[in-house]
């Protein structure tokens, strides 16, 4: 049976499953002869036709270099690119539009962070605090710098369900706590953690936080002034936009304060011999000529998220993984890793007795495309005492007859394995 | 689903719910270890050599059934062995599992079962780990084999 013909059409308010999927031109492809049921949205989600139209568009009739040229041309694609950062401003609310920061991606916006605030404010003995449940990508920029200059990151634990332990982690605020760089949402749990009341804390005991939104940002309403975080970071990839670009929000102050990160064109103010006068923030960050059309796809991916609304897309989600917990839960010998309270699109599980990869296999010739490993959080699979998980992930297209694909392909490896 | 049960063949299917050889041997002179950071999958393979010989050789770790089971072929095939002649298997393998064969798979005996691997490119790495790292314990190599 086809999992894509059975779209159950929800109408709650002006949510329309069925019309959102005919939106993808992606999920009309088969995989292995059957239609792609596609499940690995935590690596990087399916681009609308609006994004793609976007980009397609830039390169038809937009596209010069910017900041540079008197012509027309540059002058449309400034503008352009410009207003691609007021849509980011008001998309996670920041205050000036000059503390959005165009960068690759959510790595490279750590890595920004790390080797410019990083590398000024962590000295000897000092602490930089993460948690237990972190991406390698808010792991290891901090681990260079500690190494570097002999600071110590501290890692906040997590209980068996993946839940921060909150009283842990104000008590790992100390006073050589530099920075808290911390996951709003685990890529391979699932968990959401509380960074509001994380914030606070690391607040009241004068400590800046850095918070890694890559799994946030597709799922839920970001509003950087109401969290108060001094850093967000996040990947258009992940939330409907072409890969290549993503953001660093930072504090206006103290990006100011934190030295350029790579040096060469549109990062200056005027160049000579003797000295280089840096170009005010945001621009002082963005060294070279940046991703235009990846603006350009990453401001039509937030048009098409508000066109949705974020809040159906979060409930939407929400929806499937309730269901989807239910009925991957109860199958036999499936193990659920990750069972926090508030969880947001990720469900992540073991099959006893057979490994992951396997399962990706197998669930792959079936045309549902799955992520199996590590996630890139190995300190993760560590706490969990396992190698790797298989884990479901979930976008505003998937449907619960998906769910029921996924369910069905799980049954097709223990008939395999049995 | 025809390729499935290529892949997942009875005899891999039982050869990893139950490896054989799965031990470290009371005389291993050599050993060395191999890691596919992918997935995870980590096996030890332990060897006592006689002179070019492998007198005795045995294998731990964890990992999917492809890569446990081909572990277990290997042991198999590999025991009583010059180092050179163990060598030639795995070349063979190698081809066996990349379809590059030459028509030679007739030499590798009951390891032929492994050929439904080579319409699975991203399993590849999974059916040769444990051959990298006999490689590795052959030549007596200390550091840790990456399949990537």
């Amino acid at each position: 049976m086809s999992a894509v013909a059975a779209v159950p059409i929800r109408k709650a308010g002006s949510f329309d499953l069925a019309r959102i999927r005919e939106d993808f031109p992606i999920l009309r492809m088969k995989a292995r002869g059957h239609d792609l049921v596609y499940l690995d949205n935590a690596a990087t989600s399916q681009k609308p036709q609006a994004v793609i139209d976007a980009i397609v568009q830039y390169y038809e009739s937009g596209n010069a270099n910017i900041h540079r040229g008197v012509h027309y041309l540059s002058e449309k694609a400034t503008e352009e690119f410009e207003v691609g950062r007021r849509a980011v401003q008001r998309f996670i609310n920041a205050a000036h539009v000059k503390e959005i920061v165009f960068v690759r991606g959510t790595t490279e916006a750590i890595n920004l962070a790390a080797q410019t605030f990083g590398r000024t404010q962590v000295g000897a003995g000092d602490e930089v605090l993460v948690t237990a449940m972190e991406h390698h990508s808010n792991i290891v920029p901090w681990q260079m710098i500690c190494q570097e200059k002999g600071a110590k990151l501290r890692v906040a634990p997590i209980n068996d369900q993946g839940e921060l332990l909150l009283d842990e982690f104000e008590q790992l605020l100390g006073p050589r706590t530099k920075l808290a760089a911390i996951g709003h949402v685990s890529n391979a749990l699932g968990t959401v953690n509380p960074v509001k009341r994380m914030i606070a804390m690391a607040h009241a005991r004068g400590v800046p936080v850095l918070v890694d939104g890559a799994q946030a940002a597709p799922h839920m309403q970001i509003d950087v002034q109401d969290l108060d975080c001094e850093f967000y970071a996040l990947s258009g990839h992940k939330m409907y936009g072409p890969t290549g670009i993503g953001v660093l929000y930072g504090k206006a102050a103290l990006l100011e304060a934190m030295p350029p990160y790579q040096g060469g064109g549109d990062m200056i103010r005027s160049v000579t011999w003797e000295k280089t006068i840096y170009n005010s923030i945001p621009y002082k960050f963005e060294a070279g000529t940046p991703d235009m059309a990846g603006v350009a796809g990453l401001k039509a991916a937030i048009e098409y998220m508000n066109g949705i609304g974020v809040e159906q897309i979060g409930a939407h989600e929400h929806d499937l993984l309730e269901y989807a917990t239910r009925v991957v839960g109860s199958l036999p010998g499936v193990r659920l890793v990750g069972t926090a309270a508030e969880k947001a699109g990720v469900l992540s599980f073991v099959l006893e007795d057979v490994h992951p990869h396997d399962i990706g296999t197998i669930l792959d010739q079936q045309g549902i495309a799955v992520r199996t490993g590590h996630h890139c959080a190995q300190p993760v699979m560590d706490r969990f005492g396992i190698p790797a998980t298989v884990r479901a992930s979930f976008a505003v297209y998937n449907t619960r007859a998906e769910v029921d694909a996924l369910a069905r392909g799980i049954g097709r490896v223990l008939e395999v394995f049995g | 689903m025809a390729e499935l049960r290529d892949l997942y063949q009875e005899v891999i299917l039982e050869h990893s719910k139950a490896p054989r050889n799965y031990r470290e041997p009371a005389g291993t002179n050599h050993k060395a270890e191999g890691y596919n950071p992918l997935c995870g999958d980590r096996f030890t393979v332990y060897l006592e050599m006689d002179g070019d010989s492998i007198r005795d050789i045995g294998f731990q770790g964890a990992g999917c059934a492809i890569s446990k089971a081909s572990a277990s072929m290997m042991t198999q095939s590999v025991k009583g062995k010059t180092k050179a002649e163990a060598e030639k298997i795995f070349h063979r393998f190698h081809e066996l599992v990349t379809g590059h064969s030459q028509g030679q798979e007739a030499e590798l005996g009951k390891l032929a079962v492994f050929s439904g691997v080579s319409e699975f490119p991203m399993r590849v790495k999974c059916a040769t780990l444990a051959w990298h790292t006999l490689e590795a314990a052959l030549e007596g190599k200390q550091e840790k084999v990456s399949t990537e």
